[in-house]
Order: C-alpha cells, then structure tokens, then sequence
C-alpha cells in the first residue's frame, strides 16, 4: 500500500517513537501527580517534551506550551478562551472545520461575529478585503497556516502586519505545518499557535497542544484536577496547567517527544524541501493529464498537499479506485474545509487529496502519477 | 518514619516550574531534590525544592536565574 494521506495523519512514524510510547506505559506514573519516582518520571518527560515543543516551533517558554488531545481541542481552548460576547473575529475562506465549528457556536452561544478573508474561485485569498473586516469589536484574527484541501500557505507576514496594526490577537492553525516546515511564532507575531501531534510532528494520535504567547489571557476550556492548588476552587492562573484540567497523555506525549528529537535530527528543512520536491513531482506528472484539474497556486512556496478532480467523477469513486486497483490511500470527499470547497466550486463533487510526508519516495510518486493517468485515461 | 532535619522549602504555583528547578539544578549542581508539598506550606497537592538550610541563598538563586515562578521560601522540619 502506498499511503498518501498524510494531511489526515501520518501512517509511518519513526520507530522510537512507539518505542517510546511503549517505555512510557510500563514506566511512567501520573504527571504533575506526586513526587514518587514514577510520578516525577511522568512529570520530566512531559516537561521535556514542552521544552522540545517549544524549541521547535519558537515558543518563549516551555510553560507557556499546553497540551491537548489534538489540534481541535487546543484551537477550541484558544477560541472559547479569547473571544468575548459581542466581540469580533476575522478568519479566512480555508479553515477547517476545527475552527468554523467553534466560531459557529461561539456566534449563536455567545454572539461573537464572524467576517471571513474570501477566497476567489482560483482558492486564493483576497487579502485586499482585510483592512475592510476590522471593526471596532474586531479582537482576534484566526487563520490556518496552510490549506488542508489545497495545501496553499496562507501569508502569515500579512496576517500578521495586520493584526499588529489593528492591535489583533493572531491565532494561528497549524495542524498541517508544524514538524513540516520551520516555524518561529514569536519572529512571526504569533500570540497563539496551535498544533496536532499526529501529522507532521510525526507523533501519536491523542496529543497537540496550544503555545502562547506570554501575557496572553486565555481562559480555560476545561475545569478539574490539575495535581496543585487542590483547595483552590478555580482553575491555577498559571500556565500551563491553567489549560490541562486532569490527567495529560504522557505516554503519547513521551512518543511526541521521541518524534521530535527525531525531527530536529533529520531537521525540519529537509522535511520540508522534501516534502516539496515529492508533491512538486506528482503536480507536474498529473496537471497536463486530459480531465485533471488541479487546485491551488503552485507557484509558490506551498504545503505537500495535490488536491485533483478527473472529468466529472465523484472524488470518492476515484479515492476507493485507487485504493481498490492500484493500492494507493488517498483522501475524497469534503475535508471539513467547507467554504473553500465552496469557492472552488467542488462542493458536490469533492477533490481527491494527496499528501505527502517525509516517509514517501519518487518512486510511489511515480506509481501514483500512473494511476491517476489511467484512470483519467479511462474516463 | 524518618528524623525531622531542618530543610529549606521553595514552593512553586505550578507543576512545570518545579520541573524547570530540577532540571537548572542538575545542570547547575544545585544541592536538593523534588519532594510532595508539606502540608505545613500549603493544605492540597504539588511539589517543591526542598534543599539544607545551608544552600538557601543557592536555590534562591538558582530560581531567579532560571527565571522560574516560585510562591515561596520556608524552613522547615521535615
């Protein structure tokens, strides 16, 4: 099987990583729960694992690093921690539904208003139209790093200007770029950046977390058990335990851990040319195909993301044809990236998804490149 | 149980910043260990530095080098 759907998780990790999982369970105690050896070996691992977080993706302090289940929760903790009833936010056209779905409730439970950054029927964004969305109550910029349907970057630099200007948190999605390509949320103005252990990180599933930046006052999601305070009826003001009510998964934490270390020895960079040279490989094997549309600007620097229709084909007839014939994983159907579905007018029709990561070669690109021909071939 | 010597306690409002003090102090040799919070400093749960009175100015130091949170410092018999 080749596996091209890294965008929704990455199937081949490194080998310490489960290793460390496994080290995990049969060693480690409750974190931030006791000072019995167990207890503390629990409580330095995840310490360390925040400590490599934070170096990674330029995060100020290790404490100021909280951890979740995924990036949904840690992007649910930022929206519901940081948008007050009758205030604003500004977000764009390709968010993932892990952020539309929040902003939906946060707009009937609490009226926050909404203005989104569209996107035009090529997906790109009309950044022109932001100065245009900040209104008075407007407080907080949400925004992906990169398209989960299309793989485009959004211009971080630009968003970021802005949120300067306009004195606007900038709260960033960076569930398909952390581990992918080089991040610095502090050189680029980010007040909170929240990432998923799974994908890119390379990571087990069940782990991701939010980094903050300092003096940013996010209320917590979450109330419970935090091993201090234990008197205390509210949550601890301090981070990051202020956000990590009840028992952290140290064991899947200790394998984010084994995946990082191995990330900053391959080093992200070369993740990333990688990365991009293998989708730059399938795009330029696949655009010229009679019936292929390709979405996206692959003009520019981009996630290793090809999202493709065949003629009029239900992506998911394509999905399971390859999976079926040619033995290769994709992703059809929606995405949870509605609006920018919209935009491109697949909203019926879906895209087939490929995404790539460090573990697969030019050779499965190739195959892959083979069967998308015949099967436009065929259509 | 053991006999009570007298220790220097440094307490800390969360359980990162007593993680962050155990690791500057194996880096930095600084004398003491992680222990449960006594009750005597605080009724609940958590940890803290618990050091010889004798390396009070030490872990003080230590603490402020590190830039670490801490709630307080107490001598006390343990």
């Amino acid at each position: 099987m080749i596996y091209f759907d890294n965008a929704a998780t990455t199937l081949q990790k490194p080998p310490c990583v489960a290793e460390a999982v496994v080290q995990a369970m049969t060693t480690l105690g409750n974190c931030g729960r006791g000072a019995c050896a167990p207890g503390l070996a629990a409580s330095r691992t995840v310490y360390q694992v925040r400590t490599k977080i934070a170096s990674l993706l330029g995060c100020p302090k290790p404490g100021q690093v909280a951890f979740t289940a995924n990036a949904t929760q840690a992007l649910n903790t930022a929206l519901f921690g940081l948008l007050k009833p009758g205030g604003r936010v500004i977000a764009t056209d390709w968010e993932h539904n892990s952020v539309l779905r929040p902003l939906h409730r946060l707009a009937a439970e609490r009226g926050v208003g909404v203005d989104f950054l569209p996107a035009g029927p090529d997906g790109a964004l009309d950044y022109g139209v932001l100065p245009k969305l900040v209104r008075p109550e407007t407080t907080a910029v949400v925004c992906t790093h990169a398209s989960n349907l299309t793989g485009s970057l959004v211009d971080l630099e630009q968003m970021a200007a802005a949120a300067k200007a306009y004195g606007l948190l900038l709260i960033v999605d960076a569930a398909q770029t952390a581990g992918t390509r080089p991040i610095d949320m502090t050189a680029l103005g980010i007040d909170v950046l929240c990432f998923t252990g799974h994908k890119g990180l390379l990571g087990p599933q069940g782990t991701g977390g939010l980094c903050i930046r300092e003096g940013v006052d996010v209320r917590p999601l979450l109330a419970g058990g935090t091993g201090v305070q234990s008197y205390s009826p509210g949550q601890p003001e301090e981070y990051p335990v202020r956000l990590e009510a009840g028992t952290l998964n140290a064991h899947g934490l200790a394998g984010l851990g084994a995946a990082v270390d191995y990330l900053a020895a391959v080093e992200v960079e070369n993740i990333r040319q990688k990365e991009a040279a293998l989708a730059r490989r399938f795009y330029e094997g696949v655009r010229d195909l009679p019936g292929v549309a390709v979405y996206g600007d692959f003009s520019v620097d981009r996630a290793a993301i090809v999202a493709l229709n065949i003629g009029e084909e239900d992506s998911g007839a394509v999905s399971d044809a390859l999976a079926q014939d040619y033995g290769i994983a994709t992703r059809p159907g929606a995405h949870c990236a509605p609006r920018l579905h919209r935009a491109l007018g697949t909203e019926q029709q879906g895209a087939v998804r490929f995404s790539f990561s460090w573990f697969n070669t030019a050779e499965e690109v190739d195959q892959g490149i083979r069967a998308v021909a015949e099967l436009a071939a065929e259509t | 149980m053991r006999q009570k010597q007298l220790r220097v306690i440094l307490t800390f409002p969360a359980a990162v910043d007593a993680m962050a003090m155990e690791s500057y102090g194996a880096a930095h040799q600084v004398p003491g260990r992680l222990i449960p919070l006594p009750s005597a400093v605080s009724a609940g749960c958590g940890l803290c530095w618990s050091a010889p009175p004798e390396a009070r100015e030490a872990v003080e130091a230590a603490a402020q080098e590190a830039g670490l949170r801490t709630g307080g410092i107490y001598e006390l018999m343990l």
